[in-house]
């Protein structure tokens, strides 16, 4: 039964997590189609500028919207300078920002070195709280709490605004969206650097309890793509549900099988795929 | 699917496929002759090269014929077939493994390792063909990156078969082969010879009516299937095909390198081989083995000088699509093309 709550606990928080990640990824994918290897460097990038900000003594919060704002900034430029050129070109995109995902990594061991950093959460977000024989971390259900807030948001600016009516109709059919006068090019270029920013969202709160270390990128990335691939693409709902289920699969299958952890997350996902080649939520 | 994403690889297709044998009557001659002129001189001064190069430089050259065989063999369904597969590393790591735990567990000679990795790798691509097929285009590259993680998992978990990060070390060299491998140079030419062999098996695949039908695939899937081809099984077969072929690969890399471990089928290695194939230029076998030559002399001459050498492969990656997007050999052939418009 502990076992049961702890690990459903924490599956869900690392399921929270995924979703900043993720939920940006989705729209980019769903919008633009663009395979981004950069994802992962802004997650890790994020992180290092909050760490910088803190360093600096700026307030934690300070330091999550400087990350947040200074990656949108790097996804912006690096989408208007190359990635929008090559919109159903995934080769193309693939190793064009996978070179941007190697210079992003080299460029962060120069300036922040190899050691591992742990961003310093504020005091009310640690400790944590009990309930019975359960403990949690109360930084964990903050990270929840923050998920639930962006998905609200988003769900929010998506469904009940005139913004979130033009990205969905850019989603489903772009040149008829432009045909109608909506500004395509901007739009676009909104969702990336918003997705870009989520990531580094991500990347500070991850920094908070598995820290800022080099290699980070590439480990969360296959992550985020996979959550995107069992949610479908472009779905707001596909990747929450799709960041559950990983968050949940992974801690499962790490806790019971870990010789075979890796193998309990992608077979599901392989047998969904089987079925629904689009993801749980996705269209073709 | 959106309109947008449809023609990809397709839109380019008259210059990169069918390739020298496309030209017009007249310049055949020519172009036969090179056709034979080029490859033969290649290969001899791959034969002769040995007593010139330092040690160095000659396994570096040894790794760039069996990278060129991977990249090759991820041609087939990349370059031929129009299919971006980021999950390819997983058929080396598969060759790569079984020549690691079959030596070294059970003292097994080449010919078993060889048959043992090609089947592995090709049984591995038969299963991840039957899921990834069923897609095209970005969704076919993400389920191919995630089938490749399932394989990196589980070199990474499944630690009492792979033993996980450590990796598997001290692989012999081939054993049961009427000559000793020991040396740098022997073992040079067996690679070399592995090349050739790869080289000629993947050049009668793509020039046989199996090859041109994936190309028409490439194409227009919809203009195949009308004709009555059947789609599916062709896609399917290149798929396993260039599998086992990685496979192959991945033998002689295990071999090569007398050390496996997870990072030889990680993400990151899939993307190096798409690269390969992409700068040397894809839908041909000439260009991802030249592509193959390049990154691996470049990753490992100028790590020797600078440990910034990540900085400088990924301007490769961006400079290749910016500069180069039909490869090497697409270049050289667009400078011909327009050299001989301006002499008419």
């Amino acid at each position: 039964m502990e076992f049961l709550v702890n690990q459903t606990f924490n599956g869900v928080t690392y399921g929270a997590l995924l979703f900043l990640l993720a939920g940006g990824l989705s729209l980019i994918f769903g919008m633009m189609r663009i395979v981004n290897m950069t994802h992962g460097s802004y997650y890790l990038l994020g992180g290092y500028v909050a760490l910088t900000v803190m360093w600096g003594g700026g307030h934690y919060l300070l330091a999550v919207v400087v990350g947040a704002l200074v990656i949108a900034l790097i996804g912006i430029v690096e989408w208007n300078s190359f990635l929008k050129r090559l919109s159903g070109q995934e080769l193309g995109q693939v190793l064009t920002t996978m070179g941007f995902a190697l210079i992003f990594q080299d460029l962060a061991l120069m300036i922040w070195g190899g050691d591992p950093y742990i961003i310093p959460i504020p005091a009310m977000l640690s400790g944590s709280v009990s309930t019975g024989p359960f403990t949690f971390p109360i930084y964990r259900i903050f990270m929840v709490a923050v998920a639930a807030f962006i998905a609200s948001v988003l769900w929010l600016v998506l469904e009940r605004t005139r913004i979130g009516a033009m990205m969905r109709a850019t989603v489903d059919d772009p040149e008829m969206a432009r045909g109608v006068g909506i500004n395509v090019f901007l739009i676009s270029m909104a969702v990336f650097s918003l997705g870009a920013s989520l990531a580094a969202l991500a990347g500070v709160v991850a920094g908070g309890f598995v820290g800022v270390y080099p290699g980070a990128d590439f480990e969360i990335l296959p992550y985020a793509f996979v959550v995107v691939i069992v949610g479908g693409m472009g779905s707001l709902k596909g990747a929450l549900i799709g960041s559950l289920m990983v968050g949940l699969l992974d801690n499962f299958g790490k806790a019971l099988f870990p010789e075979l952890s890796y193998f309990t997350l992608f077979a599901p996902m392989a047998a969904i795929l089987a079925v629904r080649p689009t993801g749980l939520f996705g269209r073709a | 699917m959106t309109p947008g994403t449809e023609p990809m690889i397709g839109a380019v297709g008259g210059a990169s496929g069918g390739g020298a044998r496309g030209g017009a009557a007249l310049l055949r001659p020519r172009t036969m002759g090179y056709a034979l002129l080029v490859p033969g001189l290649v290969l001899a001064a791959l034969l002769v090269a040995p007593p010139f190069l330092s040690g160095f430089l000659l396994t570096l050259l040894t790794q760039a014929l069996i990278y060129a065989i991977l990249a090759m063999s991820l041609d087939i369904v990349l370059g031929y077939t129009g299919l971006a597969s980021l999950g390819h590393a997983a058929y080396l790591g598969l060759g790569a493994y079984a020549v690691a735990i079959l030596t070294t567990r059970h003292g097994a000679g080449f010919w078993v390792t060889l048959v043992a990795g090609i089947l592995l790798a090709a049984a591995a691509a038969a299963v991840f063909g039957l899921v990834a097929l069923r897609a095209t285009g970005v969704y076919f590259l993400m389920i191919t990156m995630a089938l490749g993680m399932v394989a990196w998992g589980l070199a990474h978990r499944w630690v009492s078969l792979t033993q996980g990060d450590n990796g598997i070390s001290s692989v012999p060299r081939p054993t049961g082969l009427p000559v000793s491998l020991a040396g740098a140079v022997p073992f040079y030419y067996f690679a070399l010879i592995a090349f050739v062999l790869a080289f000629w098996f993947l050049r009668t695949v793509v020039r046989s009516p199996f090859g041109r039908t994936l190309v028409g695939i490439r194409e227009s899937e919809s203009r195949m299937r009308t004709l009555g081809y059947h789609v599916w099984l062709h896609k399917y077969l290149g798929f396993v095909i260039a599998g086992g072929v990685g496979g192959f690969a991945g033998v002689f890399w295990g071999y090569y390198n007398g050390f496996v471990s997870p990072s030889d089928l990680e993400l990151a290695t899939s993307v190096e081989i798409l690269l390969m194939v992409a700068l040397g230029g894809r839908g041909t076998l000439v260009g991802p083995a030249i592509g193959a030559g390049i990154i691996v002399l470049l990753k490992n001459l100028v790590s020797v000088y600078t440990q910034r050498w990540l900085l400088i492969l990924g301007a490769v990656y961006i400079g290749t699509i910016v500069y180069a997007p039909e490869g090497i050999v697409g270049a050289v052939r667009e400078w011909h093309a327009s050299t001989r418009r301006n002499r008419t």
